[in-house]
């Protein structure tokens, strides 16, 4: 993105770039992924104004009923009707996921900017730690970070999740940044006397941004992955809310006789994830041809 | 070679040390301190200041740190902080030896399956088979263990009737039954980890499909089959096993939620109690072994690859 138009060049990458746009929409994949996820999107918009009861406190007198005409899912051992609380579940987690994945990407792309381009001091101690955080599992880390902090509000989640993202974003960003460095663009920009910043951000940047791209996607899964996780093993989100996992939480203990307050939130989970693979393999498969 | 190691030793070692820096800043990230928080708002300062004086954690960080890390090395994990004050080690070395049992069951499920599904797909690569083995393999990846989990206990156990439903078996059972109740979060842990697995494998695959050595096979008359078997499969599995190794962090990452699904006292369970309960230096210490296990089953693998790649083997450092 330099001030400078460069008219031929703009134009042949703006045609890649609506051919790619083109493949992406005609793959199976990712209209399937992307239809579903537009699903979840409308439930966590309108919330209650489609669930048929209330998700969070409608008392009906029928507690713990199986599956029936009124009560499509069944309702729990509250009596709260189980498939308003599955349209209702999706909100939360649509919210944070995409929170800690977007914190994630701009900390990990700075920090795999910074150490691939600077290489040396830097680069090797960056390098150092983000080997030593990666070796604990996130929910590990995760859990760990909690109990230290000692609060489990909905920013703790993101921020511990984003905390731990971002190396492993910054290492793919780092990568990349590492091939285009030797590049003679950025010789040409570094003789031309501008600033490292303003090389990175603006010269390097801008060609690193499909891997990032693809990275951000796959983070996204693992992001929802993670929520839903730490939601139930009880360090995410927390009653009352309608969380898929959290309603999981809740009556996973129930299982063999109310197995439809588990069964439906949990097939609403696997959805959500399956359907933001396929969008994030469909990118990639473009991205990368 | 020789070199090759002694930096990735280096390497791992300098991990450590920063990971035991991690754990031990975690802890200190608390806010207040730790005779407030394990002693409840209603304690007298004077209690406090008691119990952080006999804990030491009246000193300065870095002398706690030095003593805690003095501590570790030479294998002395401390004492948990809930009563009744059992050793770390007591607490932890039952929960590793129930978490090794299920790890290996796993692993002796995802990997033929991983390498069978990825050597199918490889073969194929590009086709619906290929396709249909990826899609299903990742999509699987990314459903959260205790999910799949669920869907399993609902459909084997409580319908079907043919596993426990807890994985934690009567005291005194013979392996048989051990074997029985782990069956059902072995799978669960091997649908997730069976994409990986399998991706691994296909690009091996299709990589030793492309080479040389294999046109050269076909070349001389040999046929499919045996150009498959003795060139192909050769070549694309040694690395593939080495690299699988490297899955185990993520196995015990999964851990904590099927242990907590299927009722499990493993590590993941243990480490999942102790933060509930704001047990420190049982959190701290769990966290410590399993990151230790990450970085030297990785370490192995790592050399392992190296072993088997000529190009590695003898360039003497990287």
């Amino acid at each position: 993105m330099s001030v400078v138009a460069q008219p031929a060049v703009r134009s042949e990458a703006s045609v890649a770039r609506r051919e790619r746009w083109r493949l992406l929409v005609r793959s199976p994949s990712f209209i399937l992924g992307g239809t579903i996820i537009l699903f979840w999107i409308a439930c966590a918009i309108l919330g209650n104004h489609i669930t048929p009861y209330d998700p969070r406190f409608d008392q009906t007198p029928e507690i713990g009923v199986a599956p029936s005409w009124q009560h499509l899912f069944g309702t729990d051992r509250l009596g709260r009707d189980v498939f308003s609380r599955v349209l209702a579940g999706s909100r939360d987690i649509l919210l944070i996921a995409p929170l800690a994945t977007l914190l994630a990407t701009l900390v990990g792309t700075t920090l795999g900017l910074i150490t691939g381009y600077f290489k040396g001091i830097a680069d090797d101690t960056i390098s150092r730690v983000i080997d030593a955080l990666l070796a604990i599992p996130l929910i590990v880390l995760a859990v760990t970070v909690v109990a230290a902090l000692g609060s489990r509000s909905t920013w703790t989640v993101i921020i511990v999740i984003a905390a731990v993202f971002s190396p492993i974003i910054a290492r793919t960003v780092r990568a990349a940044v590492l091939s285009e460095a030797d590049l003679d663009y950025v010789e040409a920009a570094r003789l031309r006397g501008e600033r490292s910043p303003y090389v990175m951000f603006s010269e390097v940047l801008p060609n690193v941004m499909p891997p990032i791209l693809v990275e951000a996607t796959i983070r996204l899964g693992y992001a929802i992955f993670a929520v839903a996780t730490l939601s139930f093993i009880g360090f995410g989100l927390q009653p009352p809310s309608p969380d898929w996992a959290v309603q999981i939480a809740d009556n996973y203990q129930d299982l063999s006789f109310e197995w439809w307050t588990v069964l439906f939130p949990a097939l609403a989970i696997a959805s959500l994830v399956v359907a933001v693979n396929l969008v994030s393999d469909s990118v990639q498969q473009v991205l990368e041809r | 070679m020789a070199r090759y190691i002694a930096k990735r030793l280096g390497l791992a070692l300098i991990t450590l040390v920063l990971l035991s820096m991690i754990v031990f800043g975690a802890s200190q990230l608390l806010p207040g301190d730790l005779g407030r928080s394990v002693l409840g708002r209603d304690a007298t300062a004077e209690a406090v200041a008691e119990y952080n004086h006999e804990h030491g954690t009246d000193r300065s960080v870095v002398v706690q740190y030095l003593d805690w890390a003095g501590g570790v090395a030479r294998g002395d994990l401390g004492r948990s902080l809930v009563p009744p004050e059992q050793p770390v080690w007591d607490v932890l070395r039952p929960a590793l030896l129930n978490s090794l049992k299920l790890a290996i069951f796993a692993f002796c499920l995802v990997v033929p399956f991983g390498i069978l599904g990825g050597v199918l797909s490889g073969l194929r690569a590009g086709k619906a088979t290929d396709r249909t083995i990826t899609v299903v393999g990742l999509s699987l990846a990314v459903v959260p263990e205790f999910v799949t989990g669920l869907v399993l206990i609902l459909a084997l156990s409580i319908w079907a009737g043919w596993f426990p439903v807890s994985a934690q078996w009567d005291p005194g059972s013979g392996p048989l039954t051990q074997v029985e109740h782990l069956t059902l979060p072995a799978i669960a842990l091997t649908l997730v980890l069976f994409g990986y697995v399998a991706r691994i494998t296909r690009a091996g695959v299709i990589e030793a499909m492309d080479a040389d050595y294999t046109r050269t096979a076909y070349l001389k008359g040999l046929p499919r089959k045996t150009v498959i078997r003795r060139h192909v499969l050769r070549n694309a599995l040694l690395p593939t096993i080495a690299v699988i190794g490297t899955q185990v962090g993520y196995l015990l990452g999964g851990l904590v939620a099927i242990e907590l699904l299927f009722n499990y006292q493993g590590i993941g369970l243990t480490v999942l109690d102790a933060a509930k309960l704001r047990d420190y230096t049982v959190l701290g210490a769990g966290v410590l072994i399993i990151g230790f296990t990450y970085v030297m089953v990785t370490l192995v693998g790592d050399i392992i690859s190296a072993l088997l790649n000529p190009r590695v083997r003898f360039s003497g450092s990287e």
